[in-house]
């Protein structure tokens, strides 16, 4: 029955993604990235990684898409910039490459586990709640890391801070706008 | 369905979701939508680390998403931020009219 509702959900992540790339207006695209989001949320619980859905739905679903839905919002994009974008030949190359990349990287995927390999589903997915073992891992084993990343957050805070606020004039020499 | 069944159908949605990525950003021209393609890539990625997580029987692979999904976070914060820049500049998010660095 899970096995089901597994595979539905699975379609549901793989429709999106197509969704995303082939919808003309971005809000749009951004939706689609919802769905996909949600759906591959779904599909982490049921690989039983309870902690990275909570995780994917808090950060992607909440915070990255609603971050592309205000950009969207904010460039306040016209129709004719939606419509310029035509999907002609390009779309068409784009397909037949897109499936043979499909072809080949799927094909490996499917073929990348072995029979004899799949023996052992640890003991670490038996219990209920091993997201206190991923904190353990995540806290002993990945502790220098874990700090990189706060370190690479302020870097992106501050970064972006210094992107937006120095407004230069469209018809400025670079000159001017270097010494901000 | 296996399990087995159920991790190669996994793995094969992870390569699909990258494939559409690629050919997203092959083929879209919005900034905005090429963004949202790497953010597919990215999410393929953390799909295979997660099935291949409860394959093996490891948690290893499920650290690496948490920091795969920070390093995303922060990517598109400067990523869209780059974008609302140019838009200001250049007034298009059309990447084929940005050809600056172009002699």
């Amino acid at each position: 029955m899970s096995a089901w509702i597994m595979a539905a959900f699975m379609l549901v992540a793989a429709v999106g993604a197509v969704m995303v790339i082939l919808h003309r207006n971005p809000v749009y695209s951004a939706l689609s990235l919802v769905l996909t989001m949600f759906a591959l949320s779904a599909i982490y619980i049921m690989l039983s990684a309870y902690f990275i859905a909570v995780v994917q739905t808090l950060v992607y679903a909440g915070a990255i898409v609603v971050l592309f839905l205000f950009v969207i919002m904010l460039l306040n994009l016209r129709n004719q910039e939606a419509l310029k974008e035509s999907l002609g030949l390009r779309a068409a190359v784009g397909a037949l490459l897109g499936a043979l990349f499909i072809g080949a990287a799927g094909g490996t995927m499917w073929a990348v586990l072995s029979p004899e390999q799949f023996s052992q589903s640890a003991e670490v997915f038996k219990d209920e709640g091993h997201t206190e073992s991923l904190a353990r891992l995540l806290f002993q084993n990945h502790l220098i890391p874990f700090e990189a990343v706060s370190l690479i957050l302020l870097a992106a805070l501050i970064g972006v801070v210094v992107l937006i606020r120095f407004r230069r004039p469209p018809s400025d020499n670079s000159e001017e706008s270097n010494d901000a | 369905m296996t399990p087995e069944l159920t991790y190669r159908l996994c793995l094969t949605l992870s390569a699909f979701l990258f494939a559409v990525g690629v050919a997203g950003v092959l083929i879209r021209r919005n900034a905005i939508v090429i963004f949202m393609c790497i953010e597919l890539m990215l999410n393929a990625a953390n799909l295979a680390f997660v099935t291949f997580s409860r394959y093996l029987g490891v948690l290893n692979g499920q650290a690496v998403v948490f920091f795969v999904m920070a390093v995303a976070a922060a990517e598109v914060a400067v990523g869209l931020a780059i974008i609302v820049t140019v838009f200001r500049t250049r007034s298009s998010v059309n990447v084929d009219e940005l050809k600056l660095l172009r002699r």
